[in-house]
């Protein structure tokens, strides 16, 4: 673990800190330290939170942003000198792989006014899940369209509240509009077992040549 | 203290350090951290001024690796703040970054290998 690995960091440190550290630190920031990162999206109240705390350990996470000329009417901010910025909290939960390994979740933030948050949650991630309400299909059409716009590989989790599963996910793929072979899964967001379905069905499908 | 008084401050009424004044009313980052960004830190010299608190916290949790979305969860801090002061802690040698992210970059078959058999096994 403690190995040196110097190559995997083309972009380190100023020089001076090793002329600083008498101790003779090797460069091995970060040891080959792996963070992957997913994306949970979909309507507001579809199970997004609940997901993330079924497979891994939700923690807070809060973000101070300018508010955006669109939220603006939202929020009331007409005067010039009033507060221009907005704490947005976040669902964060991390699943530890390993030493070097870790998945990072992110749930993107429901509402359209936080639609600029998206783009820094979707910089480098692996891929999304999409979770869909069938009785509030249309909710989760912005993501879709999102993620398809930015080639982002992404599966449709459908949360069957209650054990409801009325629809078939054909149904759902001809209603949804998906591309061929976008996934779509059946899951229950409360069921670490579930959710954990549709993370290795995510990064399946993330893995497959495009 | 005396459980009888009751405290003055509480969650609600917000950090007693305003966030400003950890930042120095600085509020923009230089963009070099991302919420995925791997940070580790660079043990201190043992001479030179002592860091201020905050920044002190952030180089005690980054000891291993960490990203900055944890930093910024396990301070208890918002990512801009994190930002600001791992700015600092990077001009000043007390901290090394891993490789900048890449916009979704070709996924390396052995790492999504290795998560999906992690994942089984949880």
């Amino acid at each position: 673990m403690d190995s040196a690995r110097s190559d995997a960091l083309p972009d380190s440190a100023p020089d001076d800190s090793a002329a600083d550290n008498p101790a003779g630190f090797t460069v091995d920031f970060t040891a080959g330290y792996a963070a992957l990162k997913i994306l949970v999206a979909g309507g507001f109240g579809v199970g997004k939170t609940t997901l993330i705390g079924a497979v891994s350990e939700i923690r807070p996470l809060s973000t101070e942003e300018v508010l955006t000329e669109a939220s603006r009417p939202v929020d009331h901010l007409d005067d010039a000198g009033a507060k221009t910025t907005t704490t947005v909290a976040l669902d964060f939960g991390r699943i530890t792989l390993g030493d070097d390994l870790a998945l990072y979740l992110f749930g993107a933030p429901g509402q359209d006014r936080f639609w600029f948050l998206w783009d820094e949650l979707a910089h480098g991630a692996q891929g999304a899940v999409v979770l869909a309400d069938t009785r509030r299909l249309q909710d989760c059409f912005p993501a879709v369209d999102y993620f398809e716009r930015r080639h982002l590989p992404f599966v449709v989790a459908v949360n069957c509240f209650d054990g409801a599963r009325a629809h078939t996910t054909a149904a759902i793929t001809a209603a949804l509009d998906l591309d061929p072979g976008t996934p779509v899964v059946l899951c229950d967001a409360r069921d670490r077992t579930s959710g954990k379905e549709v993370l290795i069905a995510l990064v399946e499908h993330a893995g497959r040549p495009r | 203290m005396n459980d009888s008084v009751p405290l003055w401050f509480d969650d609600e009424a917000g950090p007693l350090v305003r966030l400003y004044a950890m930042t120095g009313g600085r509020a923009g980052a230089s963009g070099r951290f991302d919420l995925m960004t791997v940070v580790r830190a660079v043990p201190l010299p043992g001479h030179g001024p002592p860091l201020p608190p905050e920044q002190r916290e952030l180089h005690l949790l980054c000891a291993r690796p960490r990203t900055v979305a944890d930093l910024a969860s396990d301070a208890g801090l918002p990512l801009g703040v994190v930002r600001v002061l791992l700015d600092d802690l990077l001009t000043s040698g007390l901290i090394g970054v891993g490789p900048q992210v890449q916009p979704a970059g070709l996924p390396d078959p052995h790492l999504l290998r290795r998560v999906i058999d992690g994942l089984r096994a949880l």
